[in-house]
């Protein structure tokens, strides 16, 4: 929809024009990703919109540490990506799976960005579940110039609230090698066949041991940790016990009931758990 | 930017205003083969190639489309990957507002039909709210299913005249076409409580806005109460409305208007306005709200039941004794079933949302464009809330895209021509998808409680409803939607001792409105999950339940009443039910999809019947003629298009009354000028009342032309054949239709008598006790529609009523917050049924005759939606062990009765 009470519309082409934006950004003017979200609801409070998509950042760079994404990034171009052409990272073919579990068509997956889906911190956000169970780091932009890395679990604050700076801009996501190297599994509850996710749940395990996050079904990420693949028991324990603390309990939309929510997650736990070779 | 942009394949050379969106801007130029259906990403309508990728253009920032090949419907390339033809050859559309955003979807990514799942994954972001997706999986596998021959008689499927321009996004809606000069804009300032006075309203600050023409309040609008429903008989709706009012009742109730002379000076000046509230006790309750503070105090004159209970509309009756029925079936040895089911609040969701536009015309009449059901009803009542002459009122529709019952009211037109007459310069006014989610008529919801007891043998011997339905805030179709669900659900069964006791009432909740089914779909829900208890519990099958129970030929229609004490005009005009139960029984009996293994997965049938009046009660009327112009016959006719096919069927049944092509039939529709009266295109009324009306038109024409051409031959007009190009006698010889130019017809019906039509779903689900899903391998229909006029027409209308039900069963639900506030604000909240929700449905039709309706046919629009949700409640019933009580069954409700049930995780 239009965005009637937008006046401008910067497009800066290269890193020093976003540099020079950047401390003009707060709560009339905003960084604009894909601009799926941005422009599916109304936003009177909005005068200007500076356009990240001129940037032409790469929108993934491989190296011996890991995969860098950008992001600005696309799902699309995110979910596409071959797992093939990284036979070391057996992690990315759960690219695919998070791409997919967005409740918008290819459509807007072919617009929306990564950066974008992690900055707009739904409950739902599937990169914010890759983000969580692959360990990824966030790079910042600080609007004075300098940098800082966080981990990008820790941007989400709460549904639709970020951990962002006024100014700060998400430049990219780091996912670490030894993450990469790790065997996924992906599990999604709706309450239809495509439907916004009312549990994601992911788990990888590696030679850093057995990780799970769960989301969608909190109102943010928990993410779960053990050397090695827990028993069913611990597992279940924990996970129950995220939804009794992480972000207030169980969470509850139109897209499903928390006590349904509580039991998918505790159900997607344990097949997850038994898929990365959980045994007893 | 990397050159001009282009658009099918045309330089613009334009700047979009920095929040503009790729879809407003190319509308602004013309390029209205891109639609509006929710402004938010989720719907597809709007969808365009932007250098060969398929966007949603709503979505789209339109700066960055500078320098991009942007491509729409109307300008795909030709060829052998152009879906659009195959989306004409299949009928692949009903209303057709979503076609543009399918055809441009499927252009960008051609190739094989794939499975289902990449195919349902390739159109989540397409919606059709009308087909059920059947025809449109058939226009993606190319098979043609329309017979575009010359023949196009009733019994053909001929195609929609206007299908190759819908497929092309050139068929006008309601905001398409040129926008008139100096045209205005209309946004609204709604109520952020659920029930609250309001003591002041300052629009002194909106008024001062650059660019805000006016500002519409309950001070400076006529206070002239009046209902939105629209019927025949105005008295038959509650008048409790006003324009604006100085009370509101609900959470979004209208409370402002600012006109502005562009969208955004219009919002601006919305934000501007400052209203202070006095909060009154918010009602949310349907269930309370009958000793609750009256919601419409005072009204004593608005035709309200009771107005100091909050009671719309009451129903007290039966027939015989419901005790000496129960007493009777357990001396028998029979069983007795008891319980309550509720239903949930649904919104219709046409993909074309409410709106209008008006304007005065050269002589100063004033003229309404709308999205509407009924432009002469609007009219009627529009003249009369703003106290003018009818004659000097015109209300028009271009083809509506999508109504299904929520459109017979007055919702927008009313602010539109009060803007127009202040302001002297055109209005228009576009319901946002969230004003229609959270401030236009929803289904009833409702409480259900029934008893009903058999003997052993399945004879009925007590058919009890209590039935408690939300109206909301206000009455509208409140109390012909009670009245509706409670007749022909009873009347199906055959039983001496009947009682219905039925309330609706105010509460301060969105209002409830029409929509398909007109209230049996939630009462049959009730009834037709008792009588599956009930086959349970005598060991019979549910099929042979229904045949034994059912009402036959002969048969009075006792819904709560003696006939003696309320004569009817409803008849056995034909009898299909013992075939459509026969039907849907062999077909539930073969193929399905295979049904899921593991341990948590069980599988179970399940059906329902329902009966359904042909026409409304209490008056119909429709009026048509049909004149011979240079050889092409122009059909004039009050029915508007909206997806109901009466535009096909009216040339249809033309051309078959007049030996004519389809091709030689031109009509004019949906205009208060086209005839003099006409009740609307609601009740499933455009076969059998406009039809009957054009076929007697055409008819009389037919009559006229060959007596004209009988005396210039010097024969009998019995001698005389009228056929595509003139009347020919016995020996040979031909007057030419042009030569008998100036001829006309003219034909009516006042909807009486009506006859009945039948309609039986059944379906296999499976249900995995796990996670509460249910997954639907077998579904078929067997509906008796008389005569089926256009057989493709006639299907699509049935797939698409299935899918409305499973929606209703399975997803859809508006909700309300504590306050009162509507949480399901976008259609990512609302779910529709998309492609991958829906499963084709068998669709078999019975062999009969009606001798009531035109060339034998019955309804069959509304009727098909009513049996769906009690058949897949059934079958989970027979799956899971567990009785579903609540609409919709969604995964977490069905989750929870398998918990309760202590079933398998």
């Amino acid at each position: 929809m239009d965005l009637l009470t937008v006046e401008t519309f910067a497009r800066p082409t290269d890193d020093d024009a976003l540099r020079a934006l950047q401390p003009t950004l707060g709560a009339d003017r905003t960084l604009l990703g894909g601009g799926t979200w941005l422009f599916s609801v109304p936003q009177p409070h909005l005068a200007g919109v500076v356009d990240l998509a001129g940037l032409g950042w790469e929108p993934l760079v491989a190296a011996g540490d890991g995969l860098t994404v950008a992001a600005t990034t696309t799902l699309a171009a995110l979910g596409d990506v071959d797992p093939s052409s990284y036979p070391a990272w057996p992690a990315v073919a759960s690219f695919r799976g998070c791409a997919e579990a967005l409740v918008g068509s290819r459509k807007v997956r072919q617009v929306a960005t990564v950066g974008g889906n992690v900055c707009l911190a739904l409950p739902a956000a599937p990169m914010i579940t890759l983000a969580a169970v692959l360990d990824a780091t966030a790079t910042i932009w600080l609007p004075d110039g300098r940098s800082r890395t966080a981990p990008v679990v820790d941007l989400v604050a709460g549904p639709q609230r970020n951990a962002l700076a006024p100014g700060e801009v998400l430049r990219s996501l780091h996912l670490p090698a030894v993450a990469l190297r790790a065997r996924t599994a992906l599990r999604k509850a709706s309450l239809s066949p495509l439907g916004r996710s009312a549990a994601l749940l992911a788990g990888r395990r590696g030679e850093d041991g057995f990780v799970l996050a769960v989301t969608a079904s909190l109102p943010r990420p928990a993410v779960l940790r053990y050397d090695d693949v827990p028993t069913a028991g611990a597992l279940a324990a924990d996970v129950a016990a995220a939804g009794e603390t992480v972000g207030g309990g169980w969470y509850d939309d139109p897209h499903g009931s928390p006590a349904w929510r509580r039991a998918m997650s505790l159900l997607f736990a344990e097949e997850i758990r038994r898929e990365l070779g959980g045994t007893g | 930017m990397t050159g001009p942009t282009t658009v099918d394949g045309v330089p613009l050379d334009a700047t979009p205003r920095p929040g503009q969106c790729l879809r407003t801007w190319l509308r602004e130029h013309g390029h209205h083969a891109v639609k509006r259906g929710c402004d938010a990403g989720d719907c597809g309508a709007c969808t365009v190639l932007v250098d060969g990728a398929a966007v949603h253009s709503c979505l789209y920032p339109a700066v960055r489309a500078a320098g991009a090949a942007v491509t729409t419907a109307a300008g795909l390339p030709e060829g052998p990957d152009d879906p659009r033809p195959r989306f004409a050859a299949a009928a692949g559309f009903q209303c057709g507002f979503c076609t543009a955003g399918m055809v441009t979807t499927a252009a960008a990514a051609p190739g094989p039909p794939s499975d289902p799942t990449a195919r349902g994954r390739a159109l989540q972001g397409n919606l059709c709210r009308c087909t059920g997706y059947r025809s449109i999986a058939d226009a993606l596998d190319g098979r043609a299913t329309v017979d575009a021959g010359p023949a196009g008689a009733v019994g053909d499927s001929v195609p929609a005249p206007a299908a190759e321009r819908i497929v092309r996004g050139a068929e006008p809606y309601t905001f398409d076409g040129e926008a008139p000069p100096g045209l205005a804009h209309l946004v609204v300032v709604r109520s952020p409580h659920a029930h609250a006075r309001i003591t002041r309203i300052d629009t002194r600050a909106a008024v001062a806005l650059p660019g805000v023409l006016a500002v519409l309040t309950h001070e400076n609008t006529p206070s002239v109460l009046f209902s939105t429903a629209r019927h025949e008989s105005r008295l038959d709706d509650p008048d409790d409305t006003r324009v604006l009012d100085d009370v509101v009742r609900f959470h979004g109730q209208k409370v402002a208007a600012v006109v502005g002379t562009d969208l955004a000076a219009a919002e601006a000046g919305a934000r501007a306005v400052v209203v202070d509230y006095e909060p009154l006790p918010a009602v949310l309750d349907a269930e309370t709200a009958r000793a609750a503070p009256p919601i419409h105090d005072g009204k004593t004159a608005s035709r309200i039941a009771d107005p100091a209970r909050n009671v719309v509309a009451a129903l007290h009756e039966g027939v015989g004794s419901i005790d000496a029925g129960v007493a009777e079936a357990r001396a028998a040895g029979g069983a007795v079933v008891t319980g309550t089911w509720r239903t949930g609040r649904v919104s219709p969701a046409s993909l074309e949302t409410h709106g209008s536009r008006a304007w005065l015309d050269d002589d100063g009449r004033l003229v309404v464009r709308s999205s509407t059901q009924v432009p002469f009803l609007v009219r009627d009542e529009l003249a009369r809330v703003l106290g003018r002459p009818p004659e000097s009122v015109r209300v028009l529709t271009a083809r509506v895209g999508g109504g299904f019952g929520s459109k017979q009211e007055m919702l927008t037109e009313d602010l539109t021509a009060l803007a127009t007459l202040v302001t002297g310069r055109p209005v228009q006014w576009e319901l946002t998808r969230t004003e229609s989610l959270t401030a236009t008529p929803t289904r009833h919801p409702m409480r259900v409680a029934v008893t009903v007891a058999a003997r052993p043998d399945g004879t009925l011997t007590a058919l009890a409803i209590d039935v408690l339905s939300d109206a909301g805030a206000y009455g509208n179709h409140s109390p012909g939607v009670m009245f509706h669900g409670c007749h022909e659900s009873m009347a199906l069964y055959r039983c001496a001792n009947k009682r219905v006791d039925a309330e609706a009432v105010y509460t301060t909740t969105p209002p409830s409105g029409a929509f398909r089914g007109y209230g049996l779909g939630q009462v049959q829900f009730g009834i037709e999950s008792a009588l599956d208890d009930l086959a349970r519990e005598l060991g019979l099958d549910p099929f042979e339940l229904r045949r034994r129970a059912v009402v036959r030929p002969g048969d009075p229609f006792v819904a709560s009443a003696d006939p003696a004490d309320h004569p009817d005009d409803l008849a056995f005009g034909s009898y299909g039910l013992p075939e459509c139960l026969d039907l849907a029984q062999a077909a539930l009996a073969r193929d399905g999809d295979p049904a899921p293994t593991g341990p948590t997965w069980r599988v179970g049938e399940g059906m329902a019947s329902t009966m359904i009046a042909t026409i409304p009660p209490r008056g119909h009327r429709a009026q048509a003629v049909v004149a011979l112009d240079a050889g092409r016959y122009r059909v004039r006719v009050g029915t508007a298009e909206f997806g109901n096919g009466t535009a096909t069927v009216h040339t249809q049944i033309a051309a078959s009354a007049l030996g004519a092509r389809p091709d030689q039939v031109e009509l004019h529709g949906g205009d208060t000028d086209a005839v003099d009266v006409d009740t609307g295109a609601f009740g499933s009324t455009g076969t059998v009342v406009a039809g009957t009306a054009v076929a007697r038109a055409a008819e009389a024409l037919a009559g006229e032309l060959r007596d004209k051409a009988a005396a210039r031959l010097g024969v009998a007009p019995a001698d005389c054949t009228l056929g595509p190009d003139g009347v020919t006698a016995a020996d040979g010889r031909r007057v030419d239709l042009a030569d008998l130019s100036g001829a006309r017809g003219e034909g009516a019906h006042g909807g009486s008598p009506r006859s009945v039509a039948f309609n039986v779903h059944a379906v296999r689900v499976a249900v995995d006790t796990a996670t509460g899903e249910v997954r639907i391998l077998r579904s078929v229909h067997a509906a008796d529609a008389g005569v089926v006029i256009n057989p493709q027409q006639c299907r699509g209308q049935v797939e698409g009523g299935v899918a409305q039900g499973i929606g209703t069963a399975l997803y859809e639900e508006i909700r309300l917050d504590d306050a009162g506030r509507v949480t399901t604000r976008v259609l990512r909240d609302y779910h529709l049924p998309q492609f991958a929700d829906v499963p084709r449905t068998e669709v078999l039709f019975a062999d009969t005759v009606d001798a009531l309706g035109p060339f034998g046919a019955k309804s069959m629009s509304e009727s098909p939606y009513n049996p769906v949700a009690p058949a897949i409640a059934n079958a989970i019933r027979d799956a899971a062990g567990v009785r579903p009580r609540r609409l919709p069954m969604t995964r977490d409700r069905v989750w929870e009765l398998c918990r309760e049930a202590d079933l398998p995780e």
